[in-house]
């Protein structure tokens, strides 16, 4: 690349401000467009084709069909799939409702140091997933952890290698990210707008129900579905936690690429990657225009 | 803003502390209080002479560097280069960096497994197979800092585009031109100083990425530091939890600093 800019310097001085800066520009940005079909391209690609292709057990003949899709869509994948989707929604809804008011206590405080240590705090959280966050909560709410130990948990029916367990640690994340998404969009409700409704006779929960709520809505959506794709696609939590206890399409999908598979079901695996791509596909088609929203309440 | 304090935002915050805490207490209680032991340190003090601490710390550290690098050299020229003169591939660039965020990281890595398969099936005579058993060196796995890299995009695309959104590059660029400097002599020294915050903010966040990432690396078979907890996990519960604890302050001493030395720790967020 400086090799580019560098000899974009030989252009007479006159006639080259254009030319001098649109030369390096499309050339600066190819290096990273060729490194992106090449290391997220070609395994993209080879996702699709694998997750096409059969192949015939006697012959060993590869053909193209649908067989994959189908079988990643029946029976014990298929539980995985939808287990993957009930626990990914109800786990984004408990962390959306509670969020928000989580937020909104952060966001209002008079003390700046709270606030700025608590974003802090939700920035470090919402990055807190994986391995270190199962084996925290194991040694608190595990069956030997301290919490289990010391409340008898266990004889209450508690088990944290469970749908509800998951939940709970999946919270752990959730949670901060929600207070992360939504903070700008409190930030941009106008004490106005509070003063206006109080004015105007409005109790506090009158002014949440019809101003505040209505505002906010596309942004708590938003985080909604950024949630659910949060949780969707975590692995290494639940392979810490479960093992296999909780049918998870990541645990599925870890599996069959190990190797746990039938005979001539090998590409179930990119079969089911791409369903949970297509999933993560619609999440997203559904966050950027919410996104974009929100963001108008926010430039005003 | 001011208003007065509430039982409702006591009862909110300290539910909150509660919740977030009490974990962080409790595994540092489960690490120091052992049964049939007593107060001990012994899990901290046996970390450091545990096999494969070392070795696995090191290969996440030499990933990380390695994906940081790669990264902002690969961004860093094009980011530039949109504010300055291709402003048409700014969408283009702002897709591409977002799609791996529609990829989550365990179908990422199917299909990076299934193309790793094509060496031994089909390329085995060619000089292309040279190259598949050189990134899949155990020693270091540079095909896991292809597939970081990916990772990485969306949230580097994020730190540097709001950190050259707060600054005029074509003013920079054509002051430092006029005074006669070359354009990689505009860059380093002109431009680059002025995004420090959004470097340090991009490089912390792949830092933290590749220290915490196991689904790719364990689905591929490589031993980097996650993967490492993971695996004493199975045998020594107590160990593995001060690892983690450890890990989770080292996480929480990075993003400090990061907020401190004035980048927007809240750019973290945008994780899918």
């Amino acid at each position: 690349m400086t090799a580019t800019l560098t000899g974009v310097d030989v252009a007479p001085p006159l006639t080259s401000v254009k030319r001098r800066r649109r030369v390096p520009g499309w050339l600066a940005v190819v290096p990273l467009l060729v490194f992106v079909a090449v290391a997220f391209g070609v395994p993209a690609i080879a996702m699709l084709n694998g997750a096409f292709s059969v192949k015939n057990q006697t012959t060993g003949a590869t053909s193209y069909s649908s067989a994959n899709l189908t079988t990643s869509l029946q029976g014990a994948y298929l539980t995985a799939l939808l287990g993957s989707i009930k626990l990914s929604a109800v786990s984004a809804g408990i962390g959306t409702v509670l969020g928000l008011p989580l937020a909104q206590v952060v966001v209002t405080s008079r003390f700046r140091a709270l606030r700025e240590a608590a974003l802090t705090a939700s920035g470090v959280l919402a990055n807190f997933g994986g391995i270190p966050l199962a084996f925290a909560f194991v040694a608190t709410l595990g069956n030997a952890g301290v919490l289990t130990k010391h409340l008898g948990l266990t004889a209450k029916g508690w088990d944290l290698y469970s749908f509800w367990g998951l939940v709970i640690v999946y919270l752990y994340f959730l949670i901060p990210l929600m207070v992360l998404t939504i903070t700008p969009a409190l930030e941009g409700l106008r004490s106005q707008w509070r003063e206006a409704a109080q004015n105007n006779g409005a109790t506090a929960l009158q002014y949440w129900r019809h101003v505040a709520l209505p505002v906010l809505l596309p942004s708590l959506l938003g985080g909604f579905v950024l949630l659910f794709g949060s949780a969707f696609a975590a692995y290494a939590t639940a392979a810490a936690m479960v093992g296999s206890s909780v049918p998870l399409v990541t645990l599925q999908i870890a599996d069959a690429i190990s190797g746990n598979v039938l005979v001539g079901q090998e590409n179930v695996a990119l079969a089911l990657s791409l369903d949970m791509v297509l999933v993560a596909g619609l999440v997203m088609a559904v966050y950027l225009p919410l996104q974009r929203r929100s963001a108008r309440w926010l430039d005003a | 803003m001011a208003r007065r304090l509430n039982p409702w935002r006591w009862v909110v915050l300290g539910l909150a502390a509660l919740y977030f805490l009490v974990p962080l207490a409790a595994s540092v209680i489960f690490t120091v209080d052992v049964p049939g032991q007593g107060i001990t340190f012994d899990a901290y003090s046996q970390i450091v002479s545990t096999d494969g601490f070392g070795s696995s710390l090191l290969l996440s550290l030499e990933l990380a560097a390695a994906t940081i690098a790669l990264v902002l050299l690969l961004m860093v020229p094009a980011m530039v280069a949109l504010r300055l003169g291709a402003p048409r591939l700014r969408p283009v660039v702002e897709v591409v960096c977002s799609l791996p965020l529609v990829v989550p990281p365990i179908a990422f890595v199917a299909g990076i497994a299934t193309v790793l398969k094509w060496g031994p099936d089909y390329l085995s005579r060619t000089p292309l197979f040279e190259t598949f058993v050189a990134i899949q060196n155990p020693s270091f796995p540079f095909v896991l800092v292809l597939a970081y890299v990916v990772m990485a995009l969306p949230f580097v695309y994020r730190a540097l585009d709001s950190g050259l959104r707060a600054i005029d590059v074509r003013t920079l660029v054509e002051a430092a031109r006029s005074c006669g400097a070359a354009w990689p002599q505009a860059l380093v020294r002109a431009v680059l100083p002025n995004l420090r915050g959004a470097l340090l903010n991009a490089s912390f966040l792949t830092l933290a990425l590749v220290l915490g990432e196991f689904t790719v690396a364990q689905l591929l078979g490589f031993t980097p530091f996650a993967v490492w907890i993971y695996s004493v996990g199975g045998s020594q519960a107590q160990l593995s939890v001060a690892v983690s604890v450890l890990s989770l302050l080292v996480t929480w001493a990075l993003l400090l600093t990061l907020a401190g030395l004035g980048g927007r720790t809240r750019t973290a967020s945008s994780r899918g």
